[in-house]
């Protein structure tokens, strides 16, 4: 059977198990479409949780970006993970017991404002909707290199399944098929990652494996080889990367912050039955996540150490073009690798300096990597399906916010408080369907700016609610005044120093380089600076303004003991 | 409220607060410090095949951080059945 017949089955059987669970799982109630019932298991949110945190992104792209940043790519290591132990201490226990829907709907209540509710709506639905757009992308992609479909067919399909379990099942739905989408995945990316751990180093772990001795018989470390060719062909040190240490604590830390602040993963916290189940299925959610995130680094060592090894030749001279092993005819015929012959010796070079021939997208190292293993056709078409539940299950999470939003937090408790749950719920799936055809719309004419809005999203989480909930579990007397004021002025400092340097709708007013940012700090960090002056602005604002109501206080009071969670409230 | 008295629940309060803080420093220690403030110093280590700073930075933090969490999740339920306000 030849590959594509092969990738068409298994994504088709992945899908009819996606659509099978979404009929059983169908959603009755709003409660049920908002955080399923709040009855699901904590390991089963745990592994829902990590499907939905890992994104395309985390599936095709971040091994690529660490092969080619090394130590650099730490930041995405640390920053994606680090946020779960927040999240755990910080967070999740006390929003269960709040017991509510939405982070806004905490916001709103916990600082006794439709103002506060309305930044938040506004917050939750940009950062869920620029998450979106690339998620919408990923599954194109996906499907233009491995079902030889177009990059718009492979949308509206991506679209049409989320469609079906989204709006059928609400976060029931999403739910059981978050934790179908995490087998899948984690299954696809082991696979290749263990064959090749064994092919170079012997380890079965890529764990281990990482800092493991070769077996080609120069009895050298992997990561001190690597490191000697980049010193050999004028890249920075593997180990070492370039970034100067100021910009990667703050990239790390606002990616941690952004990560506790990102409402599709809050609310999946809402969904188990007591305070207790929330702790622990965070704890869940990254033991999922870390199998992914320690493999990562290894994927991407390996990876930059055989395209180097295959591209230059053993004796790093340059491999013939006409003795190109087939992956890299695959990929070429993609654009997504080129060789350009600039001394005509009909060799193939790559290296950071002159004498570099190729260009190499980051993107494919993880979709490449099972052909460059030379493993069996079924990996290649696993690694396919595993991309898009990667996508696909990250995507159903964030229109089931910007849905609940609309229908639950603008709706519900802002426009119209008289509907019943009946149109509360017609609302939401109607919100949902609107949502995703905007969502598939921007996949396929993605704006040319989907990689900075990335940056944008986090950096928006960490600078606005972060503070705000945070401040609000452990802060008796912030008021709404000060809270008001902090979000405002954390999202406008972070748009105004991103747009400044990356200029998105207008011309950039400054260079993006180093010599130009604010404490060394490039806009992927400035999330960070936001939250601060968040947090100081609250601050101050609290001071001057009116205290707390006597009954808020005793809410912030409830929340820190867990007696009693009951169910998620509808009001 | 679901304590006897306002001492009990204030004294619940300090001991999750400090458990909290505790478990961060340690979370501040292998991922900022270890991983980044201090990476060049421990990158004079060998660990297994790895200088130690460079573990800490891709593998060591992240495995650290799933330890916190059940630390976490054991202590905090101990002192929820201490000062009997967990759920059934």
């Amino acid at each position: 059977m030849d590959l594509q017949t092969l990738t068409y089955i298994v994504v088709g059987a992945t899908f009819a198990l996606y659509i099978g669970i979404a009929i059983w799982a169908r959603a009755g109630s709003t409660q049920e479409f908002y955080v399923a019932g709040g009855g699901v298991s904590p390991l089963a949110n745990g592994m829902a949780t990590a499907a939905d945190w890992m994104s395309a992104a985390s599936f095709i792209s971040m091994a690529g970006l660490i092969s080619f940043m090394g130590y650099d790519g730490s930041v995405y290591l640390m920053g994606w993970t680090g946020g779960y132990v927040l999240l755990a201490l910080c967070l999740a226990p006390y929003l269960r017991k709040f017991g509510k829907f939405t982070v806004p709907d905490f916001i709103g209540d916990r600082y006794y404002s439709q103002t506060a509710r309305t930044v938040a709506v506004i917050c939750a639905i940009l950062i869920s909707f620029t998450y979106v757009a690339g998620q919408m992308r990923g599954v194109g992609v996906v499907f233009s290199r491995f079902l030889e479909v177009d990059i718009t067919t492979g949308v509206i399909i991506g679209m049409a399944v989320v469609f079906f379990y989204a709006v059928l099942g609400g976060m029931k739905g999403i739910t059981y098929t978050q934790v179908a989408q995490y087998c899948v995945l984690i299954f696809a990316y082991m696979v290749p990652a263990i064959f090749i751990s064994i092919m170079i180093t012997g380890h079965v772990l890529p764990q281990t494996g990482l800092g493991a001795t070769l077996l080609d018989g120069s009895g050298m470390h992997l990561l001190e080889r690597l490191d000697g060719l980049s010193a050999e062909l004028g890249f920075a040190a593997y180990t070492e990367g370039t970034k100067s240490t100021a910009d990667v604590f703050a990239i790390t830390a606002a990616l941690m912050v952004g990560t506790a602040g990102l409402p599709h993963v809050i609310v999946r916290f809402f969904t188990v039955p007591r305070v207790k189940d929330a702790r622990i299925s965070a704890g869940w959610a990254l033991i999922f996540i870390m199998i992914l995130y320690t493999t990562a680094p290894a994927i991407g060592a390996f990876a930059r150490y055989n395209m180097i090894d295959t591209i230059n030749g053993p004796d790093a001279q340059g491999t013939l073009v006409t003795e190109a092993p087939t992956w890299i005819k695959n990929w070429e015929k993609t654009g997504l690798i080129k060789h350009e012959d600039k001394n005509g010796d009909g060799r193939m070079f790559y290296s950071g300096d002159e004498r570099n021939e190729m260009t190499i997208d980051r993107d494919i190292m993880v979709l490449a990597n099972p052909e460059i293993a030379q493993l069996p056709d079924w990996v290649i078409a696993l690694v396919a399906a595993g991309g898009i539940a990667a996508a696909l299950s990250t995507a159903a999470g964030l229109l089931l916010v910007i849905s609940t939003s609309i229908s639950h937090d603008l709706l519900k408790r802002n426009l119209m408080p008289k509907i019943t749950d009946k149109q509360e719920l017609l609302a939401a799936r109607l919100a949902a369907a609107v949502a995703i055809i905007v969502a598939g719309y921007l996949g396929i004419n993605p704006p040319g700016f989907v990689a900075e809005v990335v940056a944008f999203a986090f950096g928006l989480a960490a600078a606005s609610f972060f503070p705000a909930i945070i401040l609000g579990i452990f802060y008796k007397k912030m008021n709404k005044e000060g809270a008001i004021a902090g979000m405002l002025a954390g999202i406008i400092f972070t748009v105004g120093y991103i747009l400044y340097f990356k200029g998105i709708f207008i011309t950039p007013l400054a260079e993006n380089k180093p010599e130009n940012w604010l404490f060394g700090i490039s806009p992927e960090g400035i999330g960070t600076v936001g939250m601060v002056v968040n947090f100081v602005v609250a601050f101050a604002v609290s001071k001057v303004t009116k205290e707390v109501p006597q009954e808020v206080q005793d809410i912030v009071e409830q929340i820190r003991y867990p007696k009693g969670a009951g169910e998620a409230q509808a009001h | 409220m679901a304590f006897q008295t306002n001492e009990l629940a204030k004294a619940y309060w300090r001991e999750n607060i400090s458990l909290m803080l505790k478990l961060l420093a340690v979370w501040f220690a292998v991922s900022f410090a270890a991983g980044i403030l201090f990476v060049d110093q421990l990158n004079m280590v060998q660990f297994f095949g790895f200088k130690l700073g460079f573990w800490f930075a891709q593998q060591g933090s992240i495995y650290t951080f799933v330890l916190l969490i059940f630390i976490y999740v054991v202590k905090m339920n101990a002192l929820d059945r201490k000062y009997d306000v967990h759920e059934d």
